[in-house]
């Protein structure tokens, strides 16, 4: 009981449909004056229930959500765009107000919302910190104590009297990233922030992050499409499906339920980066079967010449455990890395898989800096064949199917005596 | 949405039972200001009034001197139209003069009032991403608009010294030591009437557009460009209701020696700006917790 730091507790969220704010002064002030006087509202329309007719306009972008977070815990929290996850921070971070429910919460919350929320442009960095770190909620003396820490983090040293105008938008990031992140709240809450800056930045970002929970037992919320960050950060996991809370557990269980319910056979990335990335990916055998190859396109873009990067592909359950994976170069091939936008196929042989599904992982990296990392990209099921050996397969288990070579060296017993069905071979 | 009974727990016992430091809820008394919390935003302020000054003039050429040059042309031209050519009278005091010590302590009342009311709508990226007190940004509003009216003040004086040591007819009374008050109760009516303006613009837009308006009409029926005791008996009554009236001819009657105003008027107006406020303030809470949801 005493370890909980946020209580939420039956929170629904309802959104006015429509046009909102539309009415106007006249029908506001007659309708307020009709229920002086107990007469019914004026503009609502006869034979319909003034209930009724408030439910049919909301739109309920959280429904019933309760869960606990424990002091230290590093939280996950995932779903499809429109699942309610921001609205859900939202109210956290009192930016609204739930429509019914309560959160009870322990200690001081920073958001992280929007990287460089209240930014001025035409202020200098070391202007910036001080107001962006006052916007977050520290004190002028808490940030001057900071300032150089913060400055050495993001990087920027000497662009610190440099207007932030004139920065990249990298540069943007970091900063604000080093003032959020030297905040000191107990509750920190990050959302999908680390999309922006560069791989190098983004993995400090996380090693901060870590840092804050592990060594500073700091409580983080965090929000991402990015499972591989969720899953290396987090240690328990919220699904958000339609506004409520679909599974909350360990973070795998609640990666692979999302994994279960959110791939498909093509994977499309339209977001503008000037990042490498990959941009579209799509399972090419149509209705896979056991005995079929399985082959799955796969297309990036290197924005730049990249020494060393690396694409690679990855199977997996829908636990996400990883079943193997292949990059050109443990085949001896090369991935391309020149500037370019790039197409290729990864054909698996035929009699690989069992008849369940699989998931797909893509990556695109060099050494230890992950540029792009879909997981799951796609998923596709591997059906039976109607006849041959592998036609009864559900009996066998595991996850790949492998062809292995039985002999059988006879009945010690009567060795002369021959098997049906098998080759006699000499002991 | 049927309101569970349970939601209302008042905060103060809820927090206490498990060392709970806050409670969100649907609802928020119309009086739950948080003063204290606001008190701890005050850095925030403070900075976010050095930025409106530096941020203002970095890249304008003349940079602060606009603090001058605005009331001084405003001046002039109320001058020529108001003074020369219409020659309305100005109680025996030179026209220049008048018109400054109208505009000075109007252009802080109309500032205050204009930009925060629209303090929703124009912080609305910033207000929708992190929260902090949402009193923060009319106060700091307030407050920079206070470092533009010692500025125009400061050329004020300069001026009544230039006319005295003319020998213009004008002297100080005691009433120039009123001038915070008057100050006070300029930045009270402003802000009031502003974030009055601005909870009711997240619903009702249109009103942005009828502020500046609203103003400008108001100053009409203020005695800022023509003296009170000119007014034709039959719309007296009008400017001697406009609680904004005595605070125009005090500062007037302090630095150039002629208004028409007592004591017991200053003080109604003191008690009506403090009405202003706190309505100003309520309206303001309610709308501050779901105006994300609007905007």
């Amino acid at each position: 009981m005493s370890d909980t730091v946020i209580s939420v507790e039956n929170i629904s969220k309802a959104y006015r449909l429509g046009q909102i704010g539309g009415g106007t002064l006249r029908e506001d002030f007659t309708r307020w004056w009709a229920r002086l006087r107990s007469k019914p509202d004026p503009f609502l329309k006869i034979g319909e229930e003034h209930h009724a007719r408030k439910m049919g306009e909301q739109f309920w972008a959280l429904d019933d959500v309760s869960f606990q977070v424990k002091q230290g815990e590093v939280l996950g929290i995932i779903g499809r765009n429109g699942a309610g996850k921001s609205t859900m921070l939202k109210i956290l971070s009192q930016v609204t107000t739930p429509t019914s429910g309560e959160i009870k919460i322990k200690g001081r919350i920073a958001s992280l919302l929007e990287v460089g929320t209240g930014f001025h442009p035409e202020l200098t960095g070391r202007e910036n910190v001080f107001l962006n770190g006052a916007i977050l909620g520290m004190t002028k003396a808490e940030i001057r104590k900071k300032f150089d820490e913060i400055i050495a983090f993001s990087g920027i040293e000497e662009f610190v009297d440099t207007p932030v105008k004139r920065y990249s938008s990298g540069m943007y990031v970091r900063l604000a990233f080093a003032v959020a992140a030297h905040l000191e709240p107990e509750i920190l809450i990050v959302d999908e922030v680390l999309a922006v800056g560069d791989a190098e930045f983004q993995r400090k970002c996380l090693g901060k992050m870590q840092d804050v929970s592990q060594r500073e037992g700091r409580t983080v919320l965090f929000v991402s499409h990015n499972m591989l960050a969720v899953q290396r950060l987090c240690t328990r996991g919220l699904l958000f499906a339609n506004g409520r809370l679909k599974v909350s557990g360990s973070i795998n269980d609640v990666i692979g339920d999302y994994a279960s319910t959110n791939a498909t056979d093509e994977y499309l990335n339209t977001k503008e980066s000037n990042l490498p990335q990959i941009v579209a990916a799509k399972i090419l055998t149509v209705s896979p079967n056991i005995e079929t190859p399985l082959e799955v396109m796969i297309e990036w873009v290197l924005p730049e010449d990249i020494r060393g990067v690396k694409i690679g592909i990855g199977f997996n359950t829908s636990e996400g455990q990883r079943i193997f994976d292949c990059a050109p170069e443990d085949l001896g091939q090369r991935s391309p890395d020149k500037k370019g936008r790039y197409k290729a196929t990864f054909t698996v042989p035929p009699n690989t898989f069992m008849a369940r599904s699989y998931y797909v992982s893509i990556g695109l990296w060099r050494e230890s800096v992950v540029f792009d990392h879909p997981n799951p990209a796609l998923q596709f099921i591997v059906e039976k064949v109607p006849r041959g050996p592998y036609s009864h397969q559900s009996s066998r288990d595991g996850l790949l199917n492998v062809k292995g070579v039985w002999t059988l060296a006879g009945n010690a017993d009567s060795p002369s005596q021959p098997i049906a069905g098998w080759t006699p071979t000499t002991v | 949405m049927s309101e569970n009974p349970q939601i209302n727990v008042p905060v103060h016992s809820a927090s206490a039972d498990a060392g709970w430091t806050t409670v969100l809820t649907p609802h928020r008394g119309w009086l739950d200001w948080r003063l204290k919390q606001l008190w701890r935003y005050r850095d925030l302020i403070s900075l976010f009034v050095w930025r409106d000054f530096v941020s203002l003039y970095k890249q304008t050429i003349l940079g602060p001197l606009w603090h001058i040059i605005q009331p001084l042309l405003t001046t002039i031209t109320f001058t020529v139209v108001f003074g020369k050519i219409a020659n309305l009278p100005t109680n025996g005091i030179p026209p220049f003069l008048f018109y400054m010590s109208g505009i000075v302590g109007w252009t802080y009342f109309s500032n205050n009032i204009t930009k925060t009311s629209s303090t929703f709508v124009t912080n609305s990226s910033l207000l929708g991403k992190v929260y902090f007190h949402r009193l923060v940004i009319p106060i700091s509003i307030a407050i920079s608009n206070l470092i533009s009216f010692f500025i125009q003040f400061g050329i004020f004086l300069i001026f009544i010294a230039i006319f005295y040591f003319r020998h213009f007819p004008i002297h100080l009374t005691y009433w120039a030591f009123y001038t915070p008050l008057f100050l006070v109760m300029l930045a009270g009516y402003g802000l009031g009437g502003g974030i009055i303006v601005s909870a009711l613009t997240t619903r009702y837009r249109d009103l942005t557009q009828l502020v500046a308006f609203g103003v400008q009409l108001l100053m009409y029926a203020t005695p800022v460009i023509y003296p009170l005791s000119q007014a034709s008996s039959r719309y007296r009554w009008v400017l001697e209701y406009n609680p904004l009236t005595p605070v125009v001819e005090g500062f007037r009657l302090g630095f150039l020696g002629a208004g028409d105003v007592n004591l017991t008027q200053l003080g109604i107006s003191f008690g009506a700006m403090l009405v202003v406020l706190v309505i100003g303030t309520m309206l303001f809470t309610h709308v501050e917790k779901t105006f994300m949801d609007t905007v």
